[in-house]
């Protein structure tokens, strides 16, 4: 594990696609703060949700989970640290410098419910059961190999991992269909991802034609945005909170059931956005809209409202 | 019909831990015919035979370059990580911190080295991290076609006929001056030698730095080379001949006394050195330094082991690691128990 903000994490972005090809646990922490560059190294911002979603060069992408709370960035710690031994890939944990630096109320942290997770790891009686394993093989189906720790006491442990080509049996190859095969299981290991993270917290609205969707400390401008839309302008919203990167389904469903969704997010680029825009259905994307805030304050109710009404009143 | 009785065949030779010099083999090299990297590789393979190293107990890593794909040709049954260009000692520092059973034995070259990880090496020679650390020294970036590396020296030349016009970096000098605690030179040629300082090397317990002088036959083996095997051969001048008795093997050897100077290792082994030069003592930093230093003047190759210190603490001693690999902990270890969450949480209430 390690904590960092954007410039250590562009530093070490040939590291983090290493991470995901040999497929090596790791847990980043990005307490993310302005940029480019140095840009405002003492102020917020979420700027980093796209890079680090896509880290890296030739086909990467990674777990992302997004805590909007003390509280959150303590359970999703625990979680990022199964997930990653499940998943044997890099997880990242997108917090802010408004959530890692500043003071906030907490109820308190919860004791973890469940032991830890370490995933597929084989010892020497599981090898001396099976005579053997294939590193990058897909036993199971859903894109998750079996690997073994250094030191394991068995002739058939070890394997030597490498960033260049490889097939199951962790060997160098440049076969093309080896280099598919191996591309395509890490895209289905990275499906069997989606169902597995922390899903999106959706308030309803009845009827609700107007949604708003939101990550990380964003969600506290919104909890007040929502409430200053009723009694101002009797506009009743739907909200949903992005918890997890990759997406999970409901969130698709979510601006399905909305004409406009407005997504809220503290960068100037609409980054979630393009991420939403990659996979939401084509007839679907013509309902996202967007407001940004990226002034490294973080972002408060009345900007938020008062872009959705200007928005809105252009409907 | 008479028949032939044949002999039978002559029973393999196994080490101390029951396994044959084949067993230390690993792929089928892909280098040059001829390069010097294949030449180490098999001094690695004939140390770990006959120290009878358990190949399970060992982690092949390495960095990006001709050289760093040599642990794919070696201890086939041993875990191994190539890792990104010039990374490999944050790999090694990860690797030995959650297992310190593990022997870490990094394979990297003078780029990788001298040039885009000349941070991550320092760091490591100054934090004396148990582990072996070669670097397979050809003066050029051989997989990307020769380019100089900074450890060619002032004056050399490429094939194209260019010549540096940079004074080299010595990574022994560094290593010595940033805390390193067996620093030693050699040549992929020298069998003896190397074999022995390699030998030296796995059973220290703290930073073990090899430069060995490995010609590129492709790129930087002609004349004007400082590196080629005709100019080494020439050049070389090793400070004392090196034997390495392992600490299970109380052979004696023959030397005159007052001419050979002996260490005795972590294990109990011991490094004989005899002396070609009068009065080296491989304790003396100030005096390999400028050893070093000196030899930068004469254009001459000194080899051997320059440096060593049994006594420094490494960087394992220094954390207070537990003795167990980290993986094997209980969760009962890792896990701080409920009622310490709740303490935190109501000191902060
Ligand atoms: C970040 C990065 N930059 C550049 C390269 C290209 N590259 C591959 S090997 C190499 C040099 C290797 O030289 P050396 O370490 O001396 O190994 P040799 O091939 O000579 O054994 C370079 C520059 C790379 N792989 N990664
Ligand atoms: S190019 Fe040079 S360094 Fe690389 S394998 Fe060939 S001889 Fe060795
Ligand atoms: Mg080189």
């Amino acid at each position: 594990m390690t904590a960092t903000s954007g410039p250590g994490i562009s530093l070490m972005a040939e590291f983090v696609g290493l991470g995901y090809y040999t497929e090596v646990p790791v847990v980043i922490f990005d307490v993310e703060r302005v940029g480019p560059s140095t840009g405002l190294p003492t102020r917020t911002a979420q700027g980093d949700i796209l890079k680090n979603a896509l880290l890296s060069h030739g086909d990467t992408k990674h777990l992302m989970l997004i805590p909007c709370s003390t509280e959150e960035c303590f359970s999703m710690a625990v979680e990022a640290f199964d997930l990653a031994e499940e998943f044997q890939t890099p997880v990242f944990v997108m917090s802010d410098l408004d959530l890692g630096m500043n003071n906030w109320m907490a109820d308190g942290f919860d004791y973890p419910s469940k032991p830890m997770a370490r995933g597929k790891v084989l010892s020497a009686e599981d090898l001396d059961r099976l005579g053997g394993f294939d590193r990058y093989k897909d036993v199971d189906g859903d894109g998750i190999g079996y690997r073994t720790l250094p030191g394991t006491k068995h002739p058939k442990a070890g394997f030597l991992t490498r960033g260049s080509g490889h097939n199951e049996q962790a060997i160098y190859s440049e076969r093309p269909e080896v280099y598919v095969g191996n591309m395509d299981r890490l895209a289905h290991k990275f499906e069997t991802a989606r169902s597995r993270l922390p899903k999106p917290e959706i308030q309803d609205a009845k009827g609700a034609e107007v949604g708003v969707l939101a990550y990380g400390t964003t969600h506290w401008a919104i909890v007040e945005a929502l409430d200053q839309l009723r009694k101002e302008q009797g506009v009743t919203a739907g909200y949903c909170r992005v918890r997890a990167f990759p997406i999970s389904l409901e969130v698709f469903d979510f601006i399905h059931r909305h004409r406009r969704v407005y997504v809220v997010e503290q960068n100037r680029d609409a980054q979630m956005l393009s991420l939403l825009r990659m996979e939401v259905d084509a007839a679907d994307a013509g309902r996202l809209r967007s407001v940004l805030h990226y002034n490294g304050l973080p972002v408060d109710a009345r900007s938020v409202t008062d872009a959705i009404v200007a928005q809105e009143a252009r409907n | 019909m008479a028949t032939t009785i044949m002999p039978p065949p002559a029973p393999k030779k196994v080490n101390r831990v029951g396994l044959e010099q084949a067993d230390y083999k690993g792929n089928k090299s892909t280098l040059c015919a001829g390069c010097g990297h294949n030449a180490i590789s098999e001094r690695i393979i004939e140390a770990c035979f006959e120290l009878g190293v358990e190949p399970y107990r060992v982690a092949k890593l390495s960095g990006i370059g001709c050289s760093s794909k040599s642990p794919a040709y070696f201890l086939r049954a041993s875990h191994g990580f190539n890792a990104v260009h010039g990374r490999m000692p944050s790999v090694a520092t990860g690797t030995v911190l959650t297992n310190r059973t593990i022997m870490a034995l990094g394979v990297s070259g003078d780029g990788d080295t001298a040039s885009i990880g000349i941070g991550q090496f320092v760091h490591l020679m100054r934090r004396n991290l148990p582990c072996v650390y070669i670097i397979e020294d050809n003066g050029c970036y051989g997989l990307t076609k020769g380019q100089f590396s900074a450890t060619a020296d002032l004056g050399s030349k490429l094939k194209t006929g260019v010549v540096n016009d940079l004074p080299p970096i010595d990574t022994c000098a560094l290593a010595i001056q940033l805390g390193a605690t067996y620093v030693a030179r050699s040549f992929s040629g020298d069998k003896k030698q190397l074999l022995a300082l390699l030998e030296g090397a796995l059973v220290h317990r703290g930073t073990a730095m090899l430069d060995v002088i490995s010609p590129c036959v492709s790129f930087n083996d002609h004349e004007g080379s400082t590196k080629s095997y005709s100019y080494v051969k020439d050049h070389d001048e090793p400070l004392s001949d090196v034997s390495f008795i392992p600490y299970f093997e109380d052979i004696t050897v023959d030397y005159a006394p007052g001419t050979a100077a002996e260490i005795t290792l972590h294990d109990g082994s011991r490094l004989v050195l005899k002396k070609l030069r009068s009065d080296y003592d491989p304790h003396n930093k100030a005096e390999a330094l400028r050893l070093l230093t000196a030899s930068h003047d004469t254009g001459n190759l000194v080899t051997g082991l320059f440096y060593i210190d049994t006594e420094r603490p490494n960087f394992i001693d220094l954390l207070n690691l537990v003795d167990a690999p980290l993986a094997t902990l209980p969760e009962s270890r890792t896990r701080p128990p409920k009622s310490v969450l709740d303490e935190v949480m109501d000191s902060l209430r």
